[in-house]
């Protein structure tokens, strides 16, 4: 087990190295040349060449890559040019109201999407299966910004249950927090389920026919039992693949859920470094959540050599 | 004789194709008797495993099942889910074909073995965890006390196969079917797997019924045999009248595909030639008939009925049975 958890953890290295080149050539691709954008379009071109030597803009950008690279790995991630601010500061700031509209977006499409799933499974082919199976299709098919539309529409405008937009901080007022984040977090949730739920089903559906469930009837055991334990627990490791990918994007914010309700997450932060071309804070954050995103698939392969006994042993 | 435990009457189980209705059992009668053991014999696709599910109960969800299926005075084709969950796994255990895939993959060998038990009968954890250590050493594994923990896939095919045996003797059940139980095992455990069948069965005094595709199976451990062929039993008597003198062609066919180990190097096998009747288009006559050597005149045109020979015991369902003593064990 501990063999295992070291390699996998030896993998996650060259992937963080060439997500970190990613980011930068990327970055460094992007028109506009931060000096120009630094000192506007008065510049005169002595000034925008002596602000490029200062910021070692004027260097190779392999050096340059190394160079912010050596900061990085001191905890420097740099700092923007317009506010001041560094990157680290600016993304533990926004990174709890990501963090929790991810959670409960993936608590409540799980919580919609698993009992779904199980049901149809054990009922495929009923007319309830069709119901459900199809409405997620349907589900799938609307866009994030219509459903956001539509439930400020419903629970704030017409019922008044609900804010439709801002923000209050968890520490400050829980309750007041959790008014606001119920309808961005709904709207993600409502995107996730269908495909919580079509996975899932169709696992469960294949580890239905199998003849360890067959066994399990010949045993006697209880039909929820059966579907709860034998069929569920074989079936669930796409599942944790597809939550764990759900949650690794949302750690880079949902971009136009944060801007519809007026969130300030990462989503936010990124877009806004994008509109002002503040490439530090873009380039720190990118790498950031792409960081988180490897971490995350990270714990996706432990939970699977959790789920399934044959992983942890080395025999799949 | 202590009665009769199981009786199939007039069994007959048809699946919906796209080619028509499949008919996998064509009224099929059988009989165990308490204590007893009884082998299913016939090739693949002769509706032997189909038979097993329909007293099982566990077809698949399409198939249609008519006729009566009494177990220990009850007919299970009409016994409703939950008193039906009651008796198996307490009464009527099974082992399937391949226990690569009849043993859950995600959940531990003690949790297979301790569920089972707990299901059926009044025991805490600790007892039930005692029965099922004594249950693995039963069925001859090592260090029971450690197997509890492992998962199947760090046993052996044999020894899964033993720990599938110790879950359908768990609750002590009246009867055992067993699907074919040593085909997916490597030749050296299959002896071992059915010799320990048979030592549970007779400690434990349980009926069985083996299924296998091999007269040599049965040869030496059941009571009666019944020999299927495309749906329907052709030949039943007790297994020493059956091998002393077989009268079905059918069942001379298969004892004579065994190969024989006095035989001379390079001596083909004689295989029954061309292959068991689309079970979507019955045959009017003999279902055996195209492939049979002593088929003639009536058998292309009527179905024999299973019917007494000599002995009472003995049924075969043959116009032209074969009358010189078949040489048993050639």
């Amino acid at each position: 087990m501990l063999f295992f958890v070291a390699r996998k953890l030896l993998y996650i290295v060259p992937v963080l190295i060439a997500v970190s080149i990613l980011t930068f050539v990327i970055a460094s691709l992007l028109p506009g040349d931060l000096a120009y954008v630094i000192l506007g379009d008065q510049a005169t071109p002595e000034k925008v060449a002596a602000l490029r030597h200062d910021m070692g803009l004027d260097e190779p950008i392999w050096l340059r890559y190394f160079g912010w690279l050596w900061h990085i790995l001191q905890g420097d991630f740099g700092r923007s040019f317009r506010t001041g601010q560094t990157v680290l500061d600016a993304v533990s700031e926004r990174i709890p109201v990501s963090f929790e509209l991810m959670m409960l977006a993936e608590l409540i499409g799980l919580a919609i999407g698993v009992p779904l799933a199980i049901a149809c499974a054990a009922k495929a082919g009923s007319a309830f299966d069709r119901f459900v199976t199809s409405s997620a299709f349907g589900m799938l098919s609307v866009p994030t910004f219509l459903s956001a539309i539509l439930l400020i529409y419903l629970f704030a405008v017409e019922l008044h249950w609900l804010p439709a937009t801002g923000y209050v901080p968890i520490a400050e007022d829980p309750i007041a927090n959790l008014r606001f984040m119920v309808l961005p977090a709904l709207t993600l949730a409502l995107a996730e389920w269908p495909g919580i739920m079509r996975v899932l089903r169709s696992d469960m559906i294949a580890a239905l026919q199998e003849d360890y469930i067959a066994l399990a009837k010949a045993k006697g055991l209880k039909p929820s039992r059966i579907l709860f334990v034998h069929a569920l627990k074989p079936s669930s490791l796409t599942l944790v693949t597809i939550t764990g990918i759900n949650i690794g994007r949302l750690i880079g914010g949902a971009v136009i859920v944060e801007t519809i309700f007026a969130l300030p997450g990462i989503g936010r932060l990124l877009v806004g470094a994008i509109y002002t071309r503040d490439l530090i804070i873009l380039q720190g954050v990118v790498l950031l959540v792409a960081a988180g995103f490897v971490i995350m698939n990270f714990i996706v392969d432990m939970l699977y050599a959790v789920l399934d006994p044959r992983i942890r042993h080395g025999h799949a | 004789m202590s009665g009769v435990l199981l009786s199939v009457e007039d069994a007959l189980v048809e699946l919906p194709t796209p080619r028509g209705n499949l008919r996998a059992v064509d009224h099929v009668d059988l009989t165990v008797d308490a204590g007893r053991t009884l082998g299913i014999v016939g090739e693949s696709g002769c509706g032997k495993t189909m038979l097993s599910r329909a007293i099982l109960q566990l077809l698949p969800k399409k198939a249609r099942l008519s006729g009566r299926v009494m177990f220990d005075g009850q007919d299970l084709t009409r016994l409703s889910p939950e008193k039906l969950r009651k008796l198996r796994g307490r009464s009527l255990a099974v082992v399937f074909q391949d226990p690569m895939t009849s043993l859950n993959p995600v959940l531990t060998i003690g949790t297979q073995l301790i569920e089972t038990i707990q299901e059926h009968l009044a025991l805490d954890l600790a007892e039930a965890r005692k029965r099922s250590v004594e249950l693995l050493a039963a069925v001859g594994i090592p260090a029971p006390e450690q197997r509890l923990a492992q998962y199947p896939h760090q046993l052996s095919g044999g020894m899964r196969q033993r720990v599938a045996i110790a879950v359908a003797l768990s609750c002590e059940p009246k009867l055992l079917i067993a699907d074919e139980p040593t085909t997916a095992l490597d030749v050296t455990i299959q002896a071992q797997i059915l010799d320990l069948l048979a030592r549970e069965q007779r400690r434990r005094h349980m009926a069985m019924i083996i299924i296998t595709h091999d007269l040599g199976v049965v040869a030496g451990r059941t009571d009666e045999v019944a020999v299927m062929y495309a749906g329907r039993v052709v030949e039943r008597a007790p297994t020493p009248a059956l091998f002393k003198q077989m009268r079905m062609p059918y069942t001379e066919a298969l004892l004579a595909a065994l190969p024989k180990l006095d035989a001379a190097p390079h001596t083909p096998l004689p295989a029954i030639s061309g292959r068991p009747p689309d079970p979507t288009r019955p045959l009017k006559g003999c279902s055996f008939a195209p492939r049979c050597r002593y088929a003639a005149g009536r058998c292309n045109t009527d179905k024999p009925v299973l019917s007494r020979a000599e002995t009472a015991e003995h049924l075969y369902a043959c116009f032209h049975p074969i009358e010189t003593t078949a040489s048993g064990r050639a």
